[in-house]
């Protein structure tokens, strides 16, 4: 299980990295091989303002689906259309080409409260 | 943790899914290896090679004695007279009020001994529904936890295990079996059954050779890409093929000609449910379970609202996925019965959302696809 050090983390299994006010989110390794093989990635919230917690999208897997809950408040600017076609990519490569939203992030602060990858290792390990 | 979880029972090989890298988890009473790598491959390996399931979780019982066609004829809908030796008939065990207390598959090996192979979730309901109806003394032995099996599906299955046995494999039809040597053991059963469609066999094996047998299977099936197989593979195998699963979508409350296993329902012979199903013949169904294709972008799954688009229910969906062989979503679900023949316009509630899908003709995968 990867997880790379330069990410945020949350406990429903989300990764959320930072570019200015700009967060780029998807699902954690842990989350796409406890899922299994990622078939549809299905969110239909590009333009929508959404709080934290609230559900952005949903990711299905052969056997399960799953939500997907927004790590923070903003705007949803884009969804990886990548995934469309290869939504396989999330097990792949989960924290790159399995990327699933552009996300204007309506305060930056708020990331810091995410946990670090230690604290979400401590979580799943 | 329920009761139920701390009661979890363990197959002959646990030890060995885990460590092929199984991920285990509770399925009907027991620890089971539901994926092993990839739920997707796991599939395809079974439609185009071969591949296996440890499904020791199943029940057998043994019946036996004058008065064991008998019994069986009372608690089953098919008509177990039709067999002769070493033939195996697929049937449902139904309740007083005509609802399914299990589908099972019914082998004869003499006139006076049989084996029903039941779901392992069922084994204890089963076992007691069984000896209640029992009123002859027909000889019954729980076999369950002494036997192993394992289901070798694929279309190289008969290529693979072949050098295994001197049994001519590809002379066992469909729906039989011969009890023969196999892996040096002696007595295994070699059934031409499964709940693929992929073609292949299950072999009833001791517990003390599961083991040995496993090992020889792999190692006789690594010329063919042999793999172990998980539940969650079995599941979009099975429903691919239009196969019922107990507990989705048949239940003590579903009726097997609702269901549409009127195939295995014999009205020519007695059975505990035969009057109750003929008057639901007679006065007609209400519902119907159909299998169904989504006609946009979406996975159905258990429990879905159907709809008849127009936002009335008129049902449920009982299975879903999306097929790994088609690539769409498909499933099964019980509807009004105005809306069950094919060609039929519906839809799956899908997260508030009515996704267009039409009734389709089962299996949803043919050899041809």
């Amino acid at each position: 299980m990867t997880l790379p050090a330069s990410l945020k983390y949350t406990s429903d299994h989300e990764w959320l990295s930072l570019d200015g006010d700009i967060a780029t989110i998807g699902i954690t390794d842990f989350a796409q091989s406890e899922l299994g093989d990622i078939v549809f990635v299905d969110i239909n919230t590009v333009g929508s303002a959404l709080k934290a917690e609230e559900v952005f999208g949903t990711v299905e897997a052969v056997k399960t689906v799953s939500d997907l809950f927004l790590p923070v408040s903003g705007t949803v600017l884009e969804v990886n259309a990548d995934l469309e076609a290869t939504p396989d990519n999330v097990n792949s490569d989960p924290y790159g080409k399995g990327w699933m939203i552009k996300l204007k992030v309506d305060n930056v602060a708020d990331v810091d409260a995410l946990l670090d990858a230690a604290a979400y290792e401590a979580l799943v390990g | 943790m329920s009761a139920a979880e701390t009661t979890v029972k363990t197959i002959t090989l646990n030890d060995l899914h885990i460590n092929l890298g199984a991920k285990m988890m509770p399925f009907a009473g027991f620890n089971m290896p539901v994926r092993y790598s990839s739920d997707l491959d796991e599939h395809h390996t079974v439609r185009n090679a071969v591949g296996v399931f440890d499904v020791s979780h199943m029940g057998e019982f043994v019946v036996e004695g004058p008065h064991a066609l008998d019994l069986i004829q009372r608690v089953t809908t098919n008509d177990a007279s039709l067999l002769t030796d070493y033939k195996i008939q697929y049937s449902c065990m139904t309740n007083a009020e005509g609802g399914i207390v299990d589908d099972l598959l019914v082998y004869r090996f003499s006139a006076e001994q049989y084996l029903l192979v039941v779901n392992a979730g069922n084994i204890d309901k089963d076992w007691a529904w069984i000896n209640q109806n029992n009123t002859n003394g027909a000889t019954l032995r729980n076999l369950s936890d002494e036997w192993s099996l394992f289901a070798v599906q694929g279309p190289k299955a008969i290529e693979a295990l072949q050098p295994l046995t001197n049994a001519d494999l590809s002379a066992i039809s469909y729906y039989t079996c011969v009890v023969d040597t196999l892996a040096g053991i002696p007595g295994v059963l070699i059934s031409a059954t499964g709940y693929t469609g992929a073609g292949g066999f299950e072999l009833y094996v001791k517990n003390a050779n599961a083991l040995e047998v496993w090992n020889a299977i792999f190692a006789a099936g690594t010329p063919f890409g042999i793999k172990p197989i998980g539940l969650g593979a079995r599941d979009t195998l099975r429903l691919e093929m239009g196969f019922c699963l107990y507990g989705n979508d048949i239940t003590d409350t579903t009726s097997p000609l609702e269901a549409g296993l009127g195939w295995v329902t014999k009205f020519s012979k007695d059975f505990n449910a035969k009057p109750i199903l003929e008057a639901q013949k007679i006065a007609g169904l209400t519902r119907k379970l159909v299998g169904f294709k989504l006609l946009e972008r979406a996975i159905p799954r258990s429990h879905y609202p159907i709809t008849d688009g127009a936002g009335n229910t008129i049902g449920e969906v009982t299975s879903g996925t999306q097929s790994p062989t088609l690539g769409y979503g498909i499933g099964m679900g019980y509807v009004t019965i105005e809306h069950s023949k094919p060609g039929s316009s519906i839809a799956i509630e899908i997260r508030g959302k009515q996704v267009p899908a039409e009734v389709v003709k089962l299996p949803f995968v043919t050899k041809a696809n």
